[in-house]
This record gives structure tokens, sequence and C-alpha cells, in this order.
């Protein structure tokens, strides 16, 4: 019961250690989301609506990338960014900027594979009437991803759902550095093994919290955004 | 932007269009000219949805050709279709609109009172912001009239537009067909309404089983049909 009662009393009262970890736990999975959908959904709308060879394949592969186990995305990241690596020069290893690349790796497949059957299923609808009113292939992708879009915020809410949930790309990447590269999933694990239950709770509860706001928010702009649609 | 040049006469010459082993239209000569409406009557199936689309570009011929003024090719720029199942945009109505203008072509500044033109000509004033998909199926046909006129077509393809309306609502738009043809442009209806077929028709063109089997002037066509099927679509009786 005490252990519960000082996890709310540091939520309640803004400790600035928490604060610093749910912020730098947001900006990562944040920005990794809109990296991933600049990448995804082009990638997504790119596939529902050309035909090529490898094609199956090629949707198969991004189904199954969906499910990319967030601890090898962080060792290839690692030894990528690592002194070594090929991309050791840029020195981002153990930075929120690596961290970001991990779920961004993460989370555009989500976006892309989603993308690709919102953008295919309005295609088929939609097909007789753009090619009835001659618009060409550019128009076309427009008119589907913003036809689409409250469907495609849910593909982003999947993948914000995922970069906020998971902790062994970034524990791996960021190192879980105190002040720099800690989140909430990675002081979660730590503290849990420390036994400092206290600031486990209490992340674990803002980490709820606030995934459930977003959805929330998410859904009050899909609503009102679909009653004006139809 | 727009072609000055007359997508009329249109012809198709003896075209047959296959789909897999299936022959959906089988050595199809008809020419279409300006003027009244040429109506296409017949039972389902009989083809007419398939001339309609081969008609007006959207999908290609198996054997013989059609011509668009005497081109073989010709940008779908004067042409537009009312498909018998229209899809609504997930915009609102007068967005649908604005759209169809985007794609015809019409500078931005011209769109919104155009649209607003457009919309009261097919009696849906009013409607400007209201949900396309929320709209019943008889405003939905109007708005997709709507839609096909912001093309400012010379010639009008209409695939059973009133199938699946009421009375009144069938009313609605064979008024607003009326009044279209007699603007000058041409209109192709498919019907298997007798009735309607009556009420529009300057031509008749009977297909049965993916074959014409007459064609000309209405009035002929009802006072003397030369064939069996056209005599027992008249009658009433089913022709299958």
């Amino acid at each position: 019961m005490t252990v519960d009662v000082s996890a709310l009393h540091m939520v309640l009262t803004g400790d600035p250690g928490l604060f610093a970890i749910v912020r730098l736990s947001l900006v990562v999975s944040l920005s990794a989301v809109l990296f991933a959908a600049l990448i995804g959904v082009p990638i997504g709308a790119f596939i529902a609506l050309t035909r090529f060879p490898g094609r199956e394949g090629a949707i198969v592969t991004l189904n199954a990338m969906m499910g990319l186990p967030p601890v090898v995305v962080g060792l290839a990241v690692f030894l990528a960014l690592s002194r070594s690596g090929p991309l050791g020069s840029w020195g981002l290893l153990f930075t929120p900027q690596a961290m970001v690349i991990a779920q961004t790796i993460l989370v555009a497949p989500i976006i892309a594979a989603l993308t690709r059957q919102t953008i295919e299923d309005l295609w088929v609808e939609y097909r007789d009437e753009l090619a009835a009113m001659n618009v060409g292939p550019a128009g076309r992708v427009m008119t589907l991803v913003w036809d689409a879009r409250f469907s495609l915020v849910t593909a982003l809410l999947a993948g914000f759902g995922r970069a906020a949930a998971e902790v062994g790309a970034i524990i791996i990447v960021g190192g879980n550095i105190d002040g720099f590269t800690r989140t909430m999933t990675t002081a979660i694990a730590l503290e849990t093994s420390k036994g400092d239950l206290p600031l486990a709770i209490g992340l674990g509860m803002v980490l709820i919290f606030i995934v459930i706001l977003i959805n929330a928010l998410a859904w009050g702009a899909r609503r009102a955004g679909e009653r004006y649609a139809g | 932007m727009r072609a000055l040049v007359s997508d009329l006469p249109l012809m198709l010459v003896e075209v047959g269009i296959l789909a897999g082993e299936v022959t959906v239209l089988d050595d199809i000569s008809l020419t279409l000219s300006p003027g009244a409406p040429t109506v296409l009557i017949g039972p389902n199936g009989s083809g007419k949805t398939t001339l309609l689309r081969a008609a007006m570009g959207l999908i290609p011929v198996t054997r013989g050709r059609v011509t668009w003024g005497g081109r073989d090719a010709s940008p779908p720029d004067r042409r537009a279709i009312l498909f018998q199942r229209p899809v609504m945009l997930r915009r609102s109505t007068g967005d649908n609109v604005r759209y169809a203008l985007a794609a015809a072509g019409v500078p931005r500044t011209a769109r919104y009172d155009r649209a607003a033109e457009l919309l009261v000509l097919v009696g849906l004033e009013g409607f400007d912001q209201r949900p396309a998909r929320r709209l019943s199926g008889g405003e939905q046909q109007r708005l997709a009239l709507a839609r096909a006129l912001a093309r400012d077509p010379e010639v009008l393809f209409l695939d059973e537009p009133t199938a699946s309306l009421d009375p009144a609502a069938t009313k609605a738009i064979e008024d607003i067909v009326r009044d279209i043809s007699a603007r000058g442009v041409k209109v192709v209806m498919a019907t298997h309404d007798l009735g309607e077929a009556k009420r529009l028709a300057g031509e008749i063109a009977l297909l049965h089983r993916g074959h014409l089997i007459e064609h000309g002037p209405a009035a002929e066509f009802f006072a003397a049909p030369r064939s069996e099927e056209a005599r027992k679509f008249i009658a009433g009786e089913l022709l299958v």
C-alpha cells in the first residue's frame, strides 16, 4: 500500500525527474511516428496502387515486418551506429536520435502495411469514378490518402502504441542514461530490477494514462471528422 | 485545358468484348450522333453497362474499335458517366462537386460559384455542407449527376440512373436529364424500364445477350418493332 501511495505522490506533485523522463519518451515516440508516417504512408500507397513483379512478396514482407522483434531492431541499429559500424561516424549511439531511428524502423512497417490495406480498399471503391473523371496517378494518391485520412489515424495510433510500449530497441541503442536517454519504459525496466517500485509504478501509471489520452484525442478527432465527411 | 474537338459522332464498329471466356458484347455497330437521347434497353446482363463503359473509354474492346469524332483515342475531357451505383467521395456534397470541377480543370476561383449552380440544377441547393454519404439514394444520384455535369460534357452516359429510386426521385432525375438534353448534351442512357425509355428516348437501341437487336427512332421502334425480341419487350413480356 505504501508503494502505491508514494507513486501517486510523485505523479501528483510533478516530480521533475519523472517529468523529464515522460517528456523524452513522448518526444522520441512521437518523432518516430512522424518519420515513420512520412516513410510508411507513401510506401503503403505506392504498393496499394501499382502492379509490379514481386508485389505479393512485398506485401507479405511488409505484413511480417509489423512483428519485428524490438531487440533485434535495436541490435541492428546498435551495430550500424557503433563506432566501427557503417554509420559510426555520425556519433549517434546512446543518443535520443538513435532511439528515434530504432523506433522509426519498428513503426514504419506497421504504418505502411495498414496504409496499404486502407488505400487499396478505398481504391476498389473509387476506381471507376476517378477513371471517369480522368484523374492522373498523382491525383489518385492524394485523393485516396486524403479521403482515407480518418482511417489512417488508426494506423498512426497503432504505430504510436508500438513505439510507446517498446523497451527492447531503445534500451540497446539509447543505453538508458539517466537524464539523457532514459524513457518511461527503460526506467520501469531498470527501477523494477533495482527494486525501486514506487518510481516504476508511477511511470507505469503515467505511461498508460498518456496512451489512453492520445488514443482518446485521436478518436475524438476521427469522430468529428467523420461526422463532417461522412 | 478543354479539347475543342468533338467526340461526336461516337462510333462503335463491329465491337466485341470478352470477359474471360464469356462474350459480353458481340459484333456491335452503333453510331451515336448529336441530338435527342439514345436509350439502350434490354434485360439485365444484355450488355448495356459494358457498352456504356466501352463508349466512355473505360474498358478496352476485344474486337472491333471505338472512335470518338473519328479518332481512335480521346481523353474523356468531354464525356461523363453516371454509374448505376455511384460512389460518393468521403467529403461534403459541395466538395464532391468541387472535386469533379477541379478534375475537369476548372480554375479554383470559379469552382464555388459553379458548384452552387450545379447543386441548384439538380435540386440540391442548401446541401453544400452535408456529408455526401449521408444523402438518400435519390439525392446521391442527383449529386452524382451534378458531378458528371461538372465536366461540362458533350456526351453524358447514364447507367440505369433510376433503377433503385421511387417515382418522385425518378421524376426528379428524368426532369434533369430532359433539361440537360435540351441544352444540347448528347444523353446516352441505359434502362430496363420500358416506361422510362418511352418518356425520354429520341432513339432506341435494344440489346439482348450482347447483340444489338434493333436501333432506330423511338417512335418507329414502339410503333412498328421489327424483331421478335422488341415485340416481346414492348408488350411487357419477360425477355430473358
